[in-house]
């Protein structure tokens, strides 16, 4: 976890922390999402930096889901939404019209609220990605991707004498993982979850917890929760939505102990939402 | 005097119902709030008992009596239908009837206008005492139930039982009309098998069931081979399909995973409109236009086609069938969750990766379940073939020569004047049979499919 701030600190002198120093991965200008003429999004502005946890909270249906769909364009699929502003994954902006939205995602990957493995094996679904994107040049390479993949979230020694079974014979919270597997199996950079735990019992949702701890090493991770107790475990740094407006994001630590805002204030001590 | 009866029942029972009705609001008083059922119950129950009983004994008097009549007359007249065979007893009777109730005799003399009065006579008497029986019973079952109007009686239960039995009863008419139209099926099927040895019919490859009505007639020997027609009524469903299953299945996909809304909402009802077109319509449009669009387009290339071929019924018949491919497959397509969708997206695949790696395997049994429903319409199809595809029990596969189908073949077997126990028009009920079992079959696969298959996603 990141270095405590002190109080009384501001957002911006966070921003320099322990965290705020890391290199911006991706990063939002005056994002305005409209589903149809209902605008869901109102100007937001928020930078996620490389190698952290970010997490977006915030009370139901203040756009964090919409938000972070937007970041690998998710809601291209939704025929009546329309995205304006900017969305920087690196130097390019993601909605410019000759991006691949294929590429995209594939750099950009996803996991979803609820487990939504492919009724295939076990393999099959870590394979998918690679397979897709041509990645194995042949059986081995293959194997040895899939293998990994389960290793690095934490699924292959439960699964690994069971490759060949369904996906969706699986428990909940291993589905989860396997989900996570398969996200991972495409090697993005960026990783967007969307209450990945919601689904799941203490014991599975710690071992997410754990998972997503370890895979800030390698990838930039997006996490949506309505669990503050899950935002302050695993995020270094957490953005508070209300009402289509980014209200305030900083240090995980200074957004828990000493927000700034007053909605802030009142959502994490639980007075609303 | 039927209807008579049944419209002095009615209107006893609207009677029976507003008496019923205030006589419970008089018992109740000025405490109908504590009473066990409301008066329009009681008015019910009233009605029930007023109609029901009387009607029911109505009904099976009616089939009774006339047997009844019919018995009495034949002891009475004993010694003039003594040594006449049943059908020429049948006659008798019929013409006594005629007689009696004022229609056309075909062989009147005098014995038989006097078992006309005796019939007369008999009905005149049945029509009092069924009049009074059913009166009787009518009034006993008023007073009954005008009994029961008490302040706790439990009219409304009674009402809710008689309802019950009233849903039992007609779905139990439903279940008894197909039970006894299998049954009928297998009788006869087996009366067939009696003159046609089984393997002969089921694996005879030559079919020509002329036989001859009279023992001079000549080339009607009679062969009942069903080969030439299973294996005409499968190269017509294969042709069917691999027209339909293309493309039905390929228009399933584009409607609901590409079309946009505005598309989808004017396609879906267009596709229903193909389905609602009387198949006696796509028959001469497969006679008139395809048949003929076929045989010159074969005739350009140097090939004989008859104008009467399997390939032109098959392909219309394919296009009757492709609404029906379509939208089942759209509904299987559409049952796989759009969290699949979704999670492929999310690993950057495209639409059509989507659909050909995630959607169709997880939809393959519920689309292979669709086209199996859509085989046994194809199998059951007959007004299209019998336009279109020849009455020729030719045994080919060859699509552009005449070929004749199950369908087909029932039709014309019982098309004009038949003897009724001839193995000719018996064959008919054995092809059913076949018909019968094999799209009993099935339909019982493509459910069974289909069944697991919604499991696995709820
Ligand atoms: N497909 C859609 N069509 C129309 N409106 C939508 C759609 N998806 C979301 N919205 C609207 O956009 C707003 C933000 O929704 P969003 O799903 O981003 O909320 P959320 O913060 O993720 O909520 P939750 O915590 O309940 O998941 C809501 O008012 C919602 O009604
Ligand atoms: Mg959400």
């Amino acid at each position: 976890m990141s270095k405590k701030n002190e109080n009384g600190k501001s957002a911006a002198e966070s921003g320099n922390g322990a965290n705020g120093d890391r290199r911006i991965k991706m990063s939002g200008r005056k994002v305005n999402v409209f589903y149809g003429s209902k605008q869901a999004l109102f100007d937001v502005d928020l930078d996620i930096r490389e190698n952290n946890v970010t997490a977006l909270i915030g009370p139901s249906g203040c756009g964090k889901s919409t938000f972070l769909r937007c970041l690998n364009r998710m809601n291209d699929t939704i025929d009546v939404c329309k995205v304006t502003g900017e969305i920087k994954l690196d130097e390019t902006d993601i909605y410019n019209s000759d991006v691949d939205v294929v590429e995209l995602r594939a750099r950009v990957g996803m996991v979803f609220q609820k487990p939504n493995p492919f009724p295939k094996s076990i393999f099959e679904n870590i394979a998918y990605g690679p397979r897709i994107h041509g990645m194995a040049r042949n059986k081995a390479e293959l194997d040895e991707t899939v293998v990994n993949s389960l290793k690095r979230a934490g699924l292959y020694e439960e699964v690994k004498d069971r490759l060949d079974e369904p996906g969706t014979g699986l428990s909940g919270g291993q589905q989860q993982r396997l989900c996570i597997a398969r996200a991972i199996a495409v090697s993005p950079e960026v990783i967007l979850m969307d209450e990945p735990c919601s689904a799941l019992d203490p014991i599975a949702t710690a071992k997410v917890e754990e998972l997503i701890d370890e895979l800030r090493e390698n990838y930039t991770i997006v996490i949506v929760t309505h669990s503050m107790q899950q935002a302050a475990r695993v995020s270094q740094r957490t953005a508070f939505f209300h009402l289509g407006i980014l209200v305030e994001e900083g240090d995980t630590d200074q957004i828990f102990t000493n927000p700034k805002d007053e909605r802030t204030q009142d959502y994490i001590t639980g007075r609303f939402g | 005097m039927f209807s008579t009866l049944l419209a002095v029942l009615v209107i006893a029972a609207i009677v029976g119902y507003f008496a019923a009705r205030n006589r419970a609001y008089a018992v109740a008083g000025d405490k109908l709030h504590g009473m066990h059922s409301l008066p329009s119950f009681h008015g019910a129950n009233m009605a029930i008992w007023v109609a029901i009983p009387a009607f029911l004994v109505m009904c099976v008097w009616a089939v009774v009596s006339p047997r009844v009549i019919d018995g009495m007359v034949l002891s009475q007249y004993s010694d003039a239908v003594a040594g006449l065979s049943t059908l020429e007893v049948n006659s008798f009777l019929r013409d006594a009837r005629a007689i009696a109730f004022g229609g056309i005799a075909s062989f009147p003399n005098p014995e038989r206008e006097a078992a006309a009065e005796t019939i007369s006579a008999l009905a005149f008497a049945n029509n009092v005492i069924m009049a009074a029986v059913i009166v009787t019973i009518a009034v006993c079952g008023g007073l009954f139930a005008w009994g029961r109007i008490t302040y706790r009686a439990r009219a409304r239960h009674h009402v809710e039982g008689a309802l019950k039995i009233l849903l039992m009863v007609c779905s139990a008419v439903a279940i008894m009309t197909t039970i006894g139209i299998v049954m009928s099926l297998i009788f006869e099927s087996i009366r067939f098998f009696g003159k046609v040895p089984f393997q002969e019919f089921l694996f005879g490859l030559h079919w020509s069931p002329q036989t001859a009505l009279r023992a001079d007639q000549v080339g009607s020997s009679g062969a009942f081979g069903a080969i030439p027609l299973f294996v005409g009524t499968l190269l017509i469903t294969v042709i069917a399909i691999s027209v339909a299953a293309p493309v039905g299945l390929l228009a399933a996909i584009y409607l609901s995973d590409y079309a946009g809304p505005k598309f989808r909402a004017v396609a879906k009802p267009v596709l229903e409109i193909l389905a609602g077109v009387p198949t006696v319509v796509y028959g001469f449009f497969a006679a008139l236009t395809v048949a003929p669009f076929f045989r010159n387009t074969g005739e350009s290339m140097g090939l004989t086609v008859s104008s009467e071929s399997a390939l032109a019924a098959g392909v219309v018949m394919g296009i009757m069938i492709i609404p029906f491919v379509s939208s089942l497959s759209d509904d299987v397509i559409n049952a796989v969750p759009q969290s699949l969708r979704d999670g492929s997206a999310g690993l950057g695949a495209t639409k059509s990766e989507t659909i050909r790696k995630v959607i169709l395997p997880a939809a393959l049994p519920g689309i292979v379940s669709a086209l199996l429903l859509a085989v046994s319409r194809a199998i059951g199809e007959t007004m299209i073939v019998v336009m279109a595809a020849g009455l020729a029990a030719n045994l080919t596969i060859n699509p552009l020569e005449a070929v004749t189908t199950v369908t087909v073949q029932i039709v014309t077997l019982l098309v004009g004047d038949q003897e009724f126990d001839s193995a000719k028009t018996l064959a008919a009920f054995a092809l059913g049979l076949v018909l019968f079992c094999v799209t009993l079959c099935l339909n019982f696969v493509a459910l069974r499919v289909v069944q697991k298959y919604r499991e696995q996603y709820d």
